[in-house]
């Protein structure tokens, strides 16, 4: 089959759905001309005009309420939020209008719309363009949360997010874009709350997300030839989040490790071991782990970068310190 | 254009709202409605000026102090006010109360219980009636307090250089809760900042529902014309605590009973009555109509059943 990256992966649902929906269109800062910070609309503006590729002013509160005023009359808007470091510069609009106005107006409207932003460190950009903050709206009902870590499951789940008729989140993480994988050409949709297994494993279980993913596979390689034989597994949406996919896994394996690059604390992975231990504690055998970025902010020196962001050598001793 | 209908449903629909909120007034302190109230007697005019500016499928987005709002865009009382007592019948089912009622079915894209929070939304409802070449206008309420909200500066550039068919219709009662006007901003006219945006800015005396509707209808068929989007000031006055139970220690009564002499309702049947455009025996039986639709709504609300606790879990998302 042959292999895309996974900005072009991502590019091609939003030129298909530009097409194929007069709904549809997209609105972001630098998403005109430059196609984008991270180029994933690159010649979508040239092809469709100002009205469907909007070149918004610096003004996310203004980009996310316009984007869902605008779905809560019938548009599918596709905002981009150019780092989502920068997301809560529009907090109001999220938490207390997007994330509310279907439930709080009693089911009233519906809000087709999808926020895609990027996340993640890894190029120095330091404290505010390198944060993971995936799991700060996930504690807020009303939001679905996306969060790829292929080519092939970027296009599937963009295009599923696209037809989805509630608020998406989609996190894009900037270490993944020039990846490539095997992508077929047709259209195609992963649906929400149905985790991939990405390594199949019998002795530990490695719940991970986005850039996680490839690092984790990378750290099973190496565990293999210790005999140690890692399940991998991505959940792909925290908002619906696949727990019988996991579950199924420890019931297998009895352990369980949670990798994520967002901040230790209070992340997506304590979430996940919660539930663990209170829908699968029967079947576990190891205490349950998790690696994410330590709890602090996300500092600029590569040195100092990579030591703050979980490294395979992190995932690692985590994953050692269950099964040993 | 001021003929008998018309003059009818402006002078009603300003004494429906009235009528309402002094009822609303009274259920809450009879401790029959739970929550909280913004009461928005005093500023009848700028809804019922706006609205009746506006077409039918036009939309409207409100605040906290959104009731007058909603009857102006002709929602049903019943709903209304079953919403209040947060009874399944009520437009949110019960979810919402005072400050987020909703009829997307008349245009009416809901209340709003953060100051500015409403306005880029409604700015979005303007950019989808844009896109989908719908013909109609958004207009956004909010008040003095409001306009110094970030959002407020995003969403009317955007609007402005986007040339949305939007009116924002900023009610200057004076004070933004307990603050005057004066300590909140260096400016007495709002309608100024419009200057900042490129957009056309006005100002209505919102004690005035003929001034209100002309201005209003002016800002409504730009927008409609492609002429892009007004912020339309009307100065205005809310004669009850900014919610019920203000104990009001930043004004006089002295200044509530000058605002008073410039009743909005009273000056309004003295208009009609001197134009001959009604006679007083129509008003009174206009009132007393009203008077009975809003019990009819109250028995409605009360004998409504709650929601079923289980529907408060069941519908987050489509
Ligand atoms: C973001 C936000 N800040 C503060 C409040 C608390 N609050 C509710 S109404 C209000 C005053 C609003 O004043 P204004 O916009 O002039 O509207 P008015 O009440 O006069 O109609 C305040 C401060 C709020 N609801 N939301």
């Amino acid at each position: 089959m042959r292999q895309i990256s996974y900005r072009e992966a991502l590019h091609e649902v939003l030129d298909y759905e530009l097409q194929i929906n007069p709904d549809v269109f997209l609105l972001g800062e630098d998403i005109g001309p430059l196609g984008g910070a991270f180029g994933v609309t690159t010649g979508l503006w040239q092809k469709y005009g100002n009205e469907r590729v909007r070149n918004t002013p610096l003004s996310e509160i203004a980009i996310v309420g316009a984007a869902t005023g605008a779905a809560s009359v019938g548009m599918r808007p596709v905002a981009e939020i150019m780092f989502c470091d920068f997301l809560f510069v529009a907090g109001d609009q999220l938490i207390n209008q997007t994330a509310k106005m279907r439930y709080m107006f009693g089911d009233q409207c519906q809000l087709p719309l999808v926020i895609r932003t990027v996340i993640g460190a890894g190029q120095s950009a330091a404290a505010q363009h390198s944060q993971s903050l995936e799991g700060l709206l996930a504690h807020i009902p009303g939001f679905k949360s996306v969060i790829p870590s292929t080519p092939y499951d970027a296009k599937g789940l963009l295009k599923t997010a696209i037809e989805d008729n509630n608020p998406v989140l989609f996190y894009e993480h900037k270490s993944l874009y020039n990846m490539k994988g095997e992508v077929p050409e047709e259209m195609y949709s992963i649906p929400f709350g149905v985790a991939d297994v990405k390594r199949k494993g019998k002795d530990v279980t490695v719940i991970a997300t986005a850039e996680m993913v490839h690092k984790s596979l990378r750290v099973a390689d190496r565990l293999q030839k210790e005999g140690i034989d890692v399940e991998i597994i991505d959940p792909r949406t925290l908002v619906p989040l696949d727990m019988d996919t996991i579950i199924n896994s420890v019931k297998k394996t009895h352990k369980a490790v949670v990798v994520h690059e967002a901040h230790l604390s209070y992340g997506p992975g304590a979430e996940i071991v919660a539930r663990l231990a209170d829908e699968a504690f029967d079947y576990l055998d190891a205490p349950l782990k998790r690696v994410g970025a330590k709890d602090v902010p996300i500092p600029m020196a590569p040195h100092l970068e990579s030591f703050v962001i979980p490294q395979e050598e992190d995932i690692y001793k985590a994953i050692k310190s269950v099964v040993d | 254009m001021m003929n008998k209908d018309f003059a009818g449903e402006m002078l009603t629909t300003m004494i429906k709202i009235r009528l309402f909120e002094e009822k609303a007034v009274e259920l809450f302190a009879a401790k029959e409605l739970p929550g909280w109230l913004h009461s928005y007697i005093g500023e009848e005019a700028v809804a019922t000026g706006v609205c009746l500016a506006l077409n039918p499928g036009d939309y409207i987005s409100s605040t906290h102090r959104g009731h007058g709002h909603c009857i102006a865009k002709g929602v049903s009382l019943k709903a209304m006010m079953a919403e209040l007592y947060g009874k399944k019948t009520g437009y949110c089912h019960g979810r919402g109360g005072s400050m987020h009622i909703a009829d997307f079915s008349k245009g009416m894209i809901g209340a709003n219980g953060i100051v500015g929070g409403g306005i880029p939304v409604a700015t979005g409802a303007a950019l989808g009636s844009k896109m989908k070449k719908m013909g109609k206008v958004s207009v956004c309420f909010f008040g003095d307090g409001a306009s110094n909200q970030g959002a407020f500066h995003e969403a009317l550039n955007l609007a402005a250089v986007w040339n949305l068919p939007a009116v924002y219709v900023c009610e200057n009662n004076l004070f933004a809760e307990t603050t005057p006007q004066s300590e909140h901003q260096h400016i007495n006219d709002i309608a100024q900042r419009a200057v900042a945006y490129g957009m056309f800015g006005d100002i209505a005396d919102g004690m005035n529902v003929l001034s209100v509707y002309e201005k209003a209808k002016l800002a409504a068929d730009r927008a409609r014309n492609g002429e892009g989007p007004t912020l339309l000031e009307c100065k205005t006055y809310r004669y009850r605590g900014h919610w019920e139970g203000d104990p009001q220690p930043y004004r006089t009564k002295k200044e509530i009973e000058e605002w008073k002499k410039k009743d909005p309702i009273r000056a309004f049947q003295q208009y009609v009555i001197e134009n001959r455009l009604l006679t007083e025996s129509e008003i009174e039986k206009a009132t007393h109509d009203i008077q009975a639709e809003i019990d009819e709504a109250v028995v409605y609300g009360r004998k409504s059943p709650l929601a079923d606790v289980q529907e408060a879990v069941c519908s987050l998302f489509v």
